[in-house]
């Protein structure tokens, strides 16, 4: 996977290269982490900067904040609904902003002026194990939307309308973490790829276009997650009516 | 996608696309941090601050429509008591009106009278001051005429 046939001096593709990190027995992926301490602390100067002075006359940064905040209430509030989005808010928003910011910066911020001693950095969202964690918190927290709201009920919603639909809404509770990972990683790692395949056939200009296309694919991807968490989030919550 | 799987395990212990170690759940666990921090942060004060001048608009929309409305309510108002002094005034106008014309024509009224009982007091003044004069005169005249008739009848 890793060794490419060409080797030219002026760029050079790492694809499966880990900075490892030994931390009591375990191994983490040392380059993940230091660009998502990157993206958090971004994410949190720029919340402490715009909530330093809330005021009812927005100015400033706050009202970038209170744009975001409307943006990110309107989607959770259309898929999960207007009785229980306010609880699921802030997961979906750090989401949203959690990934858009990863994506972002890992196409905008020129990592390679960083060495690491193997691997190199990049979004945190190119890595598989970002992204099966927040498929996993997904899962979790619709599983936990949905039984803290209707206890056992919860179940019903396997065998509506029909009971024919139990094998196909238990397959679905594996295949929505499987997807919801397998395509933010697919997508920013394929986007990166691209950027640094052009980029190492031709330096200059050329992947301008693949780049701009990046940073479209980051946004919607980010769009995307957030939108699909909050809607299987809806979909546990939602009461039928009888 | 499965030989690719396998492939990425296989042909590279250390590293390969799919390496999923202890990075996942630490950064599951970072990602739950970072959402309470982002809710005390950001959601939490944000969407208070937004919903409490959203009440604000709307309270202080509801007390300028009930303002709007009270001086709609004022102003029918005004406008219904100008119409009634108005109306006041012109009935005033014209019962002076009416007042002024029938004292006019009752003081004509008795001035008329006056003169006609004035005048006919002339007349009669008039009238038996004539016959007065006229009886004198008869008298005078049957005296002279006698005296006429008994010179004539003493000079035969």
């Amino acid at each position: 996977m890793v060794p490419l046939p060409l080797f030219l001096p002026f760029a050079e593709l790492e694809v499966g290269q880990h900075l490892y990190w030994h931390v009591g027995g375990f191994q983490i992926h040392g380059q993940v982490f230091l660009s998502s301490w990157l993206v958090i602390g971004a994410l949190l100067a720029l919340v402490v900067a715009g909530t330093r002075n809330l005021g009812r006359d927005p100015r400033g940064v706050q009202n970038l904040l209170e744009f975001i905040w409307a943006y990110l209430r309107d989607l959770a509030r259309e898929q999960i609904g207007e009785k229980a989005y306010r609880d699921w808010l802030p997961f979906i928003g750090t989401l949203f902003l959690f990934i858009f910011v990863s994506n972002w910066g890992g196409a905008l911020v020129p990592w390679k002026l960083i060495h690491l001693p193997s691997g190199e950095l990049g979004a945190p969202t190119a890595d598989i194990n970002t992204t099966i964690a927040l498929a996993l918190l997904v899962s979790l927290a619709y599983f936990y939307a949905g039984l803290s709201r209707k206890g056992f009920r919860y179940f019903e919603y396997y065998v509506e309308p029909t009971p024919i639909m139990l094998p196909f809404k238990i397959v679905e509770d594996f295949t929505k973490p499987l997807s919801l990972s397998f395509r933010l990683f697919g997508n920013i790692l394929a986007d990166e790829l691209v950027v640094a395949v052009l980029a190492f056939l031709v330096p200059l200009v050329v992947p301008l276009p693949a780049m701009f296309l990046g940073l479209f694919t980051s946004a919607i991807q980010a769009l995307i997650f957030a939108t699909l968490a909050a809607y299987y989030i809806g979909e546990a919550v939602h009461e039928e009516q009888h | 996608m499965t030989s690719w799987l396998l492939l990425a395990a296989a042909g590279a212990p250390e590293g390969g696309l799919f390496d999923l170690d202890a990075t996942l759940p630490l950064m599951a666990v970072q990602v739950v941090l970072l959402t309470f921090i982002l809710n005390a942060l950001f959601f939490r004060p944000v969407g208070k601050t937004v919903e409490e001048r959203e009440s604000y608009i709307s309270t202080s929309r509801a007390e300028a429509k009930q303002q709007l409305a009270q001086t709609e309510r004022l102003e029918t108002d005004l406008r219904q008591q100008l119409r009634e002094a108005r109306q006041q005034a012109q009935a005033t106008i014209v019962a002076a009106e009416q007042e002024m014309d029938r004292l006019y024509r009752s003081a004509l009224a008795a001035a008329q009278a006056e003169a006609n009982g004035s005048r006919e007091a002339a007349r009669l003044e008039i009238d038996s001051l004539r016959k007065q004069a006229e009886d004198s005169l008869n008298a005078e005249a049957d005296r002279l005429g006698d005296l006429i008739v008994t010179r004539l009848l003493a000079a035969q």
